[in-house]
């Protein structure tokens, strides 16, 4: 039991405070610009692009910045020696967008074979 | 230090009594326990995604489903979520401080951001119960058509008309509750000849006014949500909503239990005792996926 009570042997991380309070700035205001974005919804970006409108490949963007600052700086990935970071990164980097584009073109089948039933 | 230990036995970094991925065995099986929480999620959130497509003219909007901000009247989309998403990315920040001051073997700093990261789990779980009632209670109002099509009541152009609108003639209390019986707004809407239904979903398919009257005669009047029957559009959406948002919040609420744990354990010294505050760095992991899954129930929930 004691041994697994032992510390990780490796360490590394920016010194003081100042890089949490950068990381929540940006953040911050990234949400800020999201929120902004969904309520004026600006015409010029309701063209269509990728199969969605040019707003929601930007508001998806966006969130995949906040998820790589959570990830990397929040929860120290960034930190982690190399093999442990891409064992933990690689999977979600392959798996979700796998499952993303399979279920995803999927669906829009469904839809387009619903929409000509009816007609 | 350690780099200089890896390099001397090089060969033989995973022949045992040594750390190959230079984390302990607990902060390794937190990473691979939320590897796989993560890969549910996706699998909620893409699900969700593919009847999203595949039902598109009766999916609902989000910014006319959560529409409401406390002590605020008329429609406020998004800002209610934004402020959880605040809540939510500032209890994460008192964690990554708690971290930090474990790293100087600070109990008092660790004690003071447990507690502000406590204190904002429970502002979230509050907000998501607030959240959760208005949902439930229901907002415009709508139709069920005789094949369960839910549809909004619209003026011709296909703007949206709550119930109390088209009974009362003029727009109803913000945040009211308002209950109409189904004969009530047959007769209303029949008498309303600038009145007609239209999907609810993107597309904003208006019905022409006389269809809409045979449609009406078998239509019956659904507000509110549940897991069988949604006023915002397709139940599924409902449905999805109360499971994704609700497992989330499950994952919140057991966070802020662990989080109690290791509060009251830094308050009596165990970590102390123990020599290192590894325990903190796990929690926090925990607590920064509930930030994360967040993120994306944000975009794919309310903004997308």
């Amino acid at each position: 039991m004691a041994h697994s009570n032992l510390p990780s042997e490796h360490h590394e991380s920016p010194e003081g405070t100042w890089w949490i309070w950068k990381v929540f700035i940006i953040l911050l205001v990234v949400t800020t610009v999201e929120v902004v974005l969904g309520i004026i919804k600006p015409e010029i970006l309701m063209g269509q692009f990728l199969g969605t409108s040019i707003l929601n490949v930007i508001f998806i963007l966006l969130t995949l910045l906040k998820a790589f600052y959570i990830v990397a700086e929040f929860m120290h990935l960034k930190f982690e020696k190399k093999n442990f970071m891409w064992t933990i990164a690689l999977p979600m980097l392959i798996l979700i967008p796998y499952l993303t584009f399979i279920v995803l073109s999927e669906g829009g089948y469904m839809g387009d074979f619903i929409r000509e039933a009816i007609k | 230090m350690a780099k200089e230990a890896n390099l001397d036995k090089k060969g033989n970094i995973w022949g045992g009594d040594r750390q190959p991925f230079g984390v302990s065995y607990g902060k390794q099986m937190m990473w691979f326990f939320l590897l796989s929480d993560a890969l549910s999620f996706s699998g909620f959130l893409t699900a969700m995604g593919l009847y999203r497509f595949k039902y598109e003219d009766t999916w609902p909007v989000a910014e006319n489903v959560f529409t409401h901000f406390p002590f605020m009247h008329g429609d406020a989309p998004l800002l209610f979520v934004a402020l959880m998403t605040f809540i939510l990315i500032l209890s994460s920040v008192t964690m990554v401080m708690a971290v930090n001051a474990g790293h100087q073997m600070n109990k008092k700093g660790v004690i003071f951001w447990m507690g502000l990261t406590i204190i904002g789990g429970f502002m979230f779980l509050g907000s998501q119960a607030w959240e959760w009632y208005h949902f439930i209670s229901g907002d415009k109002g709508a139709v069920q058509l005789e094949n369960l099509d839910v549809m909004y009541l619209s003026d011709m152009d296909g703007k949206i008309m709550t119930l109390h609108e088209l009974v009362e003639g003029k727009p109803g209390v913000h945040g009211e509750h308002y209950h109409f019986t189904t004969e009530e707004v047959r007769s209303a809407f029949a008498s309303n000849n600038d009145v007609t239904i239209r999907t609810p979903g993107k597309t904003e398919l208006t019905v022409e006014r006389a269809e809409a009257l045979k449609l009406m005669a078998k239509a019956n009047v659904i507000q509110g949500a549940n897991l069988t029957s949604n006023e915002y559009g397709h139940v599924l959406f409902a449905d999805f909503f109360f499971f994704v948002t609700g497992f989330h919040g499950t994952h919140v609420f057991s966070g802020v239990l662990l989080n109690i744990i290791i509060f009251i354990n830094v308050i009596i010294g165990t970590y102390e005792k123990r020599g290192h505050y590894e325990m903190i760095e796990k929690v926090g992991l925990y607590w920064h996926f509930v930030d994360l899954v967040w993120v994306f129930v944000f975009t794919f929930f309310y903004l997308v």
